[in-house]
């Protein structure tokens, strides 16, 4: 990440530690936790949480993880789990937590 | 911490319904740019803007990007220009409508606002140049975008610049006739126009404004209508409440936007507008929200009500989402850039009438209409004049962004393109205004207006 890019804000974060929520949907198969979890492990994104269930078939995960150690900035994480997913029939979204959270909650931003 | 179905319901906002930041428009003071040289001038104000707005596209790239939140617009509102442009000495203001194309273009924004005059109660030297300066300027440019003030409640109806800018709007079709008169596509004759306002074409920064400050706009009437098909059948209470939950969801990620752009801009964070803004796309129209209220088709009976309650229900449902709420803030309801209106009016359920009416209980106005290319100047301005009084005496904002299309009748159908979207010629009264327009003065401030 560019230093155009990085949050200038100084204390107003909640803790240094970045959270974003990873998702991921797409017909069941062996390894997709495994896979996406050697990507993030590879790219020093530190998993936080995980919960997936199968609907019809279907797999939905959910992931908190977090970036602050991130080799590559969100675009490139996002660019590269998006490829990853296309190749096994998954379609996968990255976003920081904040933007659930200003959705969801009325606490201050 | 954030569940599961929270995720789930934020995701499919914004991949199946759309959701969307439309705009953020910074907002930039051209006050020390003023000298008697028009070149010197011209200079000042690109220079101004593209350091201002050097760092604006790429940042709001980033953010979308880490958000997850797609932001369609970044823009630029300038002070009017009317007001800049005065100082120097020049009649033709084109030179400054070309300098600040040329900085829009430099910076990568989308459109350039602020190539506007108030002149509500009178003109200036400047604004009567830069008036006249318009046609010439929305055709040889792209992305400037001009506005103009004619009435306000506390000084009344300006007939005077109403007769005018009936007569600017005829000129500016014709001078882009080989685009269907799209140069007034970007042209706003305003009643009350907000200072903040972050949507085009009508944003410009207000003369109370700060040196420099972000302004956000958002979208979402897809989401607002899938909202509503959950509750199929359901009465007005639960209608308006449905309403304002998603309307405080849609918002907050509009206060996050502003909050993080001005941040990272090192600018000051200015308001989030509140108004659902359509696009031509199916799935992101006003027109289809009122039809799963229950009406066959937007424009029939029933309508003004719908939108009336669509209206309120955003603004409580939003405004507490928000730290600052402003510009515009209502229901959106251009006709060629909403898909719904467009079917409306194809349809015969919605004509010029109707949309005036619907207008008194939602911003903006008579907003991006196309009427027949030999419509009389007078006849626009008489158009103008109906929506000031209804801004003037309900204490809002009403807007008029007509297009005289070149050559065209009724029924026939236009392309824009883009977010501007397509439009079907609509009837006007055939029946003249003439006389009353050539009266000249001004129409004085309504009794409401005395209210210290």
């Amino acid at each position: 990440m560019s230093a155009a890019e990085r949050p200038k804000k100084e204390g107003a974060e909640e803790s240094p530690a970045r959270r974003a929520i990873i998702t991921v949907v797409g017909r069941d198969r062996v390894g997709i936790i495994a896979g996406i979890s050697a990507f993030l492990a590879e790219s020093n994104v530190n998993i936080l949480d995980i919960s997936q269930t199968i609907l019809q078939e279907y797999f939905t995960m959910m992931m908190i993880v977090d970036l602050a150690g991130s080799k590559m900035d969100t675009d490139e994480l996002r660019e590269k789990l998006v490829a990853s997913g296309e190749s096994l029939g998954l379609s996968i979204t990255l976003q920081l937590e904040q933007v659930f959270k200003a959705m969801h909650r009325i606490d201050a931003l | 911490m954030i569940n599961k179905n929270e995720v789930w319901e934020t995701i499919r906002m914004l991949q199946d319904q759309k959701l969307d930041i439309r705009t953020i428009t910074m907002g930039i003071s051209l006050r020390e740019c003023a000298d008697p040289d028009p070149g010197k001038a011209c200079r000042k104000i690109y220079d101004k803007i593209t350091s201002c707005a050097r760092d604006l596209v790429k940042t709001g790239r980033a953010i979308a990007s880490e958000y997850g939140v797609p932001i369609v617009n970044k823009r630029i509102a300038v002070t009017p220009v009317s007001v800049i442009a005065e100082a120097s000495k020049t009649e033709d203001y084109l030179c400054f409508a070309l300098a600040l194309e040329k900085a829009a273009r430099e910076t990568g924004v989308n459109f350039i606002g602020g190539f506007s005059a108030l002149i509500h109660k009178g003109f200036t030297k400047g604004d009567a140049r830069l008036i006249q300066s318009i046609p010439s300027a929305l055709s040889e440019t792209e992305l400037v975008c001009s506005s103009v003030n004619v009435a306000t409640t506390k000084a009344g109806i300006n007939m005077d610049a109403v007769r005018e800018m009936g007569h600017v709007i005829v000129e500016t079709a014709k001078r882009t006739s080989s685009r269907y008169g799209i140069g007034c596509a970007k042209l706003v004759v305003f009643a009350n126009a907000p200072e903040d306002n972050p949507f085009m074409a009508g944003a410009f920064h207000g003369i109370g404004e700060s040196e420099c400050v972000i302004n956000v706009g958002v979208s979402g009437p897809g989401t607002v209508k899938a909202a509503l098909e959950k509750v199929r059948g359901a009465d007005f209470g639960t209608v308006a409440e449905t309403i304002k939950r998603i309307a405080f969801k849609i918002t907050r990620v509009g206060q996050l936007v502003a909050a993080e752009a001005a941040q990272r801009l090192g600018v000051s964070s200015g308001i989030v507008d509140l108004s659902l803004a359509p696009t031509p796309e199916i799935g992101d129209s006003v027109a289809r929200i009122l039809e799963e209220m229950g009406l066959e088709s937007c424009g029939t009976h029933g309508s003004t009500a719908a939108l009336a309650l669509l209206n309120d229900a955003v603004k409580k449902g939003g405004v507490m989402a928000s730290s600052h709420v402003g510009g515009l803030s209502g229901a959106f309801i251009p006709v060629s850039e909403d898909e719904g209106m467009i079917d409306a009016v194809e349809k015969g359920a919605l004509g010029i009438d109707k949309l005036e009416a619907m207008t008194a209980v939602c911003s903006v106005g008579l907003d991006m209409v196309a009427v027949p290319g030999n419509t009389s100047a007078e006849t626009i301005a008489a158009i103008i004049a109906d929506e000031a009084a209804i801004g003037v005496v309900n204490n809002k904002t009403t807007a008029v962004r007509i297009i005289p299309v070149p050559g065209k009748n009724v029924g026939d159908r236009i392309e824009f393109g883009g977010l501007l979207g397509s439009a079907v010629v609509m009837r006007v009264n055939p029946f003249s205004s003439r006389d009353f327009i050539l009266r000249g003065g001004r129409i004085p401030a309504p009794l409401s207006s005395l209210k210290n």
